[in-house]
């Protein structure tokens, strides 16, 4: 996702001067191409995330379209009042660009598992907040997001989902994308982990068991029509997110669901279980570690076809 | 008495009516910097209550953004908005918050009220002038207190990196921060020798002298290739005795007796 990013970026920045990315000095390699092509629509902030953030915030106060971008935590966590207070506050476009979203970085420990970033870019008024699952969504979403007013949160993940879309296909902020038809349950995922929900799916449709999967990229604004009519057609929904299971894309769906007065007997969220992992490895070993891997899904979904409405507390 | 020292009286007066009529704080952080914004606001920066939005216009940051009545008043007497509105400073309902708000306030810059934040902004506001070419200079104010925030520390190193000598930082140095003396909480000295030693052009100043601040203010006041730190050595409370140099006076707010005669003090004051 990383490189798609860079690659359209690139594109962007060769037709519109006001095109920038200021990196928090990370990127190594990555960036070699664009630093060279666009050296005046390149700053290297430095390991500052504050002064870039906020830097970043004057630059789209004057007419910039900014992109800041480092990994995991260290382009929101440090500076999140920076934007908050200061793009967020005064519509700068600023988009926030996380390199290595949930367990990209699995093996570099705690400091670089970011597992929480949704739920907290999601409280800030006015950002937009998207977490694509492949590369074209990646692709998408970086061009659309310099369209969109304010600022914004997107998180490119290590894994992706493959080419999900279609010929043609049209992108748009805010609504899901359903790539999965079914009656049976709705499973609604975001970011590279849609590539298990995906296998999950075709695995359970082998054994007669069919699942609408929606590729919810956009957390905010979140397509609450697209979630409403899964939740009456299907029956019931199953959330998948590589992140906490605290405040993420599962929250936002529960929350939209009873506040458009929507019941369902069958809803359960996977995530990682409200902790942090000292365990390290790679996105699959944690996937499968914390049970959100494609064998955890499959489970899920036939128990919440069994009827158990309610996963018995840990 | 000259145009900006009226302006500074005026400023003393509004700031003190609506911190007491607010009930709210900081009027000795807003005394201290009266005279600075005044300088600021009475010609030295490129202006126009007319076309707050102009594009040439310079750009200025309150970082200390508790002191946010002074700049209230100062853009209410320059015509940016009826002095009025002044009034409503702190009240339910108004805009204008305790601490500066852009929102619904011409002239207003930047929003600002947690520290550390006006300078990257600031900052980021230079090189893009740089970037675009154009002439215009960014004046961004900060308390001596609020150089305790690393952010700052990280602009001062970016705007060095990047020579931006269309930068100009001004320090309120009062030398008195929220609890007591800055070099009792946490010590700046040598503070000059710290801006030098971080690649910025510093001139020390009499804050309170509105030739010395004009003088500094002047495009040519800088002609190095640094950003330019103003370090104006400032009174906290000053223009009011009883106020003056006081850890006192960044929180209280003067009612009744003390209201009268700090009013009598400034409304004599040539």
């Amino acid at each position: 996702m990383r490189d798609q990013f860079i690659e359209r970026l690139s594109e962007m920045a060769e037709s519109d001067p006001r095109v920038m990315l200021v990196t928090g000095d990370l990127g190594f390699g990555v960036l070699n191409d664009y630093r060279r092509r666009f050296p005046s629509q390149f700053i290297n902030a430095g390991v500052a995330e504050q002064n870039m953030t906020g830097m970043a915030t004057g630059l789209a106060m004057e007419g910039f379209i900014v992109y800041t971008y480092s990994i995991a935590n260290f382009t929101f966590m440090r500076c999140l009042e920076q934007i908050r207070n200061d793009a967020a506050y005064h519509e700068a476009n600023v988009n926030v660009v996380s390199i290595g979203g949930g367990f990209s970085y699995g093996a570099l420990g705690m400091s670089h598992h970011a597992t929480e970033d949704l739920a907290i870019m999601r409280a800030l008024p006015g950002l937009t907040v998207v977490s694509p699952c492949d590369n074209w969504e990646t692709m998408e979403a970086a061009q659309a997001l310099a369209a969109t007013p304010g600022p914004s949160y997107l998180r490119l993940d290590k894994s992706t989902a493959g080419e999900t879309n279609y010929p043609g296909e049209v992108f748009e902020l805010g609504k899901a994308r359903r790539l999965r038809e079914g009656t049976d349950l709705t499973i609604a995922a975001c970011g590279g982990i849609v590539d298990e929900v995906l296998q999950a799916a075709d695995q359970l449709r082998e054994q007669g068991i069919r699942c609408r999967v929606l590729s919810v990229h956009t957390i905010k604004p979140l397509d609450t029509a697209a979630l409403v009519s899964a939740a009456q057609e299907t029956g019931g929904l199953l959330t998948v997110e590589e992140h906490n299971i605290v405040g993420g894309l599962g929250s936002a769906i529960a929350e939209t669901l009873l506040d458009s007065g929507v019941f369902v007997n069958r809803f359960r969220r996977i995530g990682l279980a409200d902790r942090y992992s000292s365990i390290v490895g790679s996105q699959g070993y944690l996937r499968s570690k914390y049970e959100m891997d494609r064998h955890a899904i499959i489970a899920a979904v036939k128990d919440l076809l069994n009827g158990a409405a309610i996963k018995k507390a840990a | 008495m000259k145009d900006t020292e009226l302006l500074a009286k005026q400023i003393r007066i509004h700031a003190l009516k609506m911190t007491s009529q607010g009930g709210s704080s900081h009027i000795g952080s807003a005394f201290s910097m009266a005279d600075i914004i005044a300088v600021l606001y009475g010609g030295a920066m490129k202006v126009d209550p007319l076309d707050p939005r102009a594009a040439d216009r310079d750009r200025f940051l309150l970082s200390k953004g508790h002191a946010g009545a002074a700049v209230y008043a100062a853009l209410a007497e320059r015509g940016f908005f009826p002095v009025e509105k002044l009034s409503t400073h702190y009240q339910d309902g108004s805009d204008l918050s305790g601490h500066v708000s852009h929102k619904g306030i011409p002239g207003v810059e930047f929003s600002t009220g947690s520290l550390g934040h006006g300078l990257p902004v600031a900052a980021g506001m230079a090189k893009a002038a740089r970037l675009k070419g154009e002439q215009h200079r960014v004046f961004a104010l900060l308390s001596d207190g609020e150089c305790d925030e690393g952010s700052n520390w990280e602009a001062i190193l970016f705007a060095a990196h990047h020579q931006l000598n269309n930068l100009v930082c001004i320090i309120d140095y009062n030398k008195i921060q929220s609890l007591a003396p800055v070099a009792e909480t946490l010590a700046l000295e040598p503070f000059v020798d710290k801006w030098i030693s971080f690649g910025w052009h510093v001139i020390e100043v009499d804050g309170h002298d509105h030739q010395q601040l004009k003088d500094s203010f002047l495009p040519h006041a800088n002609s190095t290739n640094k950003p330019l730190c103003v370090l104006a050595h400032t009174t906290k409370g000053k223009g009011v005795s009883f106020m003056e140099d006081t850890v006192l006076w960044h929180y209280r707010t003067a009612r009744d007796e003390e209201f009268n005669a700090a009013l009598a003090e400034l409304e004599k004051s040539a």
